[in-house]
């Protein structure tokens, strides 16, 4: 069991930002992300596109956001445990328990959700019968690509994860590459590979096919492709992938009794703090008149949020607003020597 | 100002005023339509606000920016007359246009 002061769900920025602010007054906390780095939407979706509007920050990306959050937090040593999701939340006495898809266990005294629009997760195949298949020889990723030696994979996709696994496993297995048009959002030196190892029939590149259906008793047999004009391919195949980037869902914190709202959770704006007492959601998974989904406002939203975990953290003790500038206690918090 | 015809998975059509600038995205979102989750806010980064525009006004439309027809890649079973309904920014010329909501959004 994890004991802290302050559980905070989301390795987001204002998750990273909200750790700064608990630092800063005293508490400790670990944090839970369900992708294998910390940045959130930053660093999934634009690890390189330039954001404007940090103030006193005229343009950075995503990942020199994040790198430089890290670097602020680094002095109060926050746990992180990433590839987690939570899953099981309990209140014993006065504290809370929560359970993670991992099986780690927090006894925290506060919770904060930073959780943006929910946890990332693959994007499927709208096809039914995929589900069966799924995990056996369906994947959405690859753990180890050992069992696909001398089989017939068929990877259907256009961005990096597609061409770069269709390249890498064109040396050992035989692989059916099935893109639903001809232009690829990967890099342009891959797309290039691709296609000179379709020429020389290395792989089998198929565009403006998308997938028709699946068949198979325990595991894929065949699959079908269709081209835009209706046309219809079948080919064996050993096993399918799926590459179409992440998706986000809110998953187990809906059976948690918040507020939920448009898939958003409801706070006040004293403290952030949702129906619930002890629970704080901050950033874009909360929602109150005005919210703007700005990385700006989240931290704020932290900030205070920080705040409103310390009485359940320290009931006896009285919080004294303190600026980092001028406060001692602050100050040998961020390990500043003099 | 333009009307808009969002014609939703379950057959049901909502007809709706939507003021010049904002998108055919954020009308949805504005007006409880539902089918549009719209995750990114309208960043072009999810894929989520996907809608199928009637043939008759493929051709009326702003041409895809890069980025979008990579992001329809993600969509859930895109076609040739997909768009993410967050780049659909309406004004006049878009008065009449009708779109048709996915079953899913993921």
């Amino acid at each position: 069991m994890n004991k802290t002061d302050v559980l905070i769900i989301g390795a987001g920025p204002t998750g990273l930002f909200c750790a700064h602010q608990l630092g800063i007054i005293g508490l400790s906390c670990e944090i839970v992300d369900n992708l294998d780095k910390a940045g959130g939407q930053c660093i999934e979706l634009y690890p390189d596109k330039p954001i404007y509007d940090i103030p006193a920050i005229p343009e950075c990306t995503g990942e020199e956001l994040t790198n430089n959050l890290l670097k602020q937090i680094k002095p109060f040593n926050a746990k992180f445990h990433l590839n987690e999701r939570v899953e099981e939340l309990k209140k014993v006495e006065n504290r809370w328990h929560v359970k993670t898809s991992g099986k780690q266990e927090f006894d925290v005294a506060s919770i904060v959700i930073a959780g943006g629009v929910g946890s990332f997760e693959p994007r499927k195949f709208p096809l039914k019968e995929c589900e069966k298949f799924e995990g056996k020889s369906l994947f959405y990723s690859i753990k180890d690509k050992s069992i696909f030696k001398d089989k017939i994979i068929s990877i259907f996709g256009g961005g990096d994860s597609a061409l770069d696994w269709a390249i890498e496993l064109s040396n050992t297995s035989k692989v059916n590459l099935i893109h639903r048009r001809d232009g690829f959002s990967g890099a342009e030196s891959s797309v290039q590979k691709v296609k000179e190892l379709n020429d020389q029939g290395k792989l089998n590149l198929y565009t403006k096919y998308q997938i028709g259906s699946l068949t198979g008793n325990e595991k894929i047999d065949s699959v079908s492709i269709k081209h835009d004009d209706g046309e219809v391919k079948e080919f064996k195949t050993d096993y399918v992938l799926g590459f179409f980037g992440l998706i986000m869902q809110l998953g187990p914190i809906l059976d948690w009794g918040l507020n939920i709202n448009k898939k958003t959770v409801e706070v006040n704006t004293e403290n952030f703090e949702t129906n619930i007492d002890g629970i704080f959601a901050i950033g874009d998974i909360c929602s109150y008149p005005g919210k703007l989904k700005l990385i700006l406002s989240g931290f704020h939203e932290g900030a205070l949020a920080a705040r409103g975990c310390f009485k359940y953290a320290k009931p006896d003790e009285k919080l004294r607003f303190e600026f980092t500038t001028t406060s001692k206690a602050a100050q040998e918090r961020l390990g500043i020597k003099k | 100002m333009a009307k808009v015809t969002y014609n939703t998975h379950d057959s049901k059509t909502h007809t709706i005023d939507i003021q010049n600038g904002l998108s055919v995205m954020e009308g949805a979102v504005q007006n409880d339509i539902p089918g549009i989750d719209a995750d990114c806010g309208g960043g072009m980064a999810c894929a989520t606000c996907h809608v199928y525009v009637n043939e008759e006004w493929l051709d009326k439309l702003p041409t895809k920016e890069d980025g979008e027809e990579d992001m329809l890649d993600m969509a859930f079973e895109p076609k040739q007359n997909s768009r993410l309904s967050c780049q659909l920014i309406i004004s006049d010329e878009l008065d009449g246009l009708v779109v048709n909501i996915p079953s899913k959004q993921a």
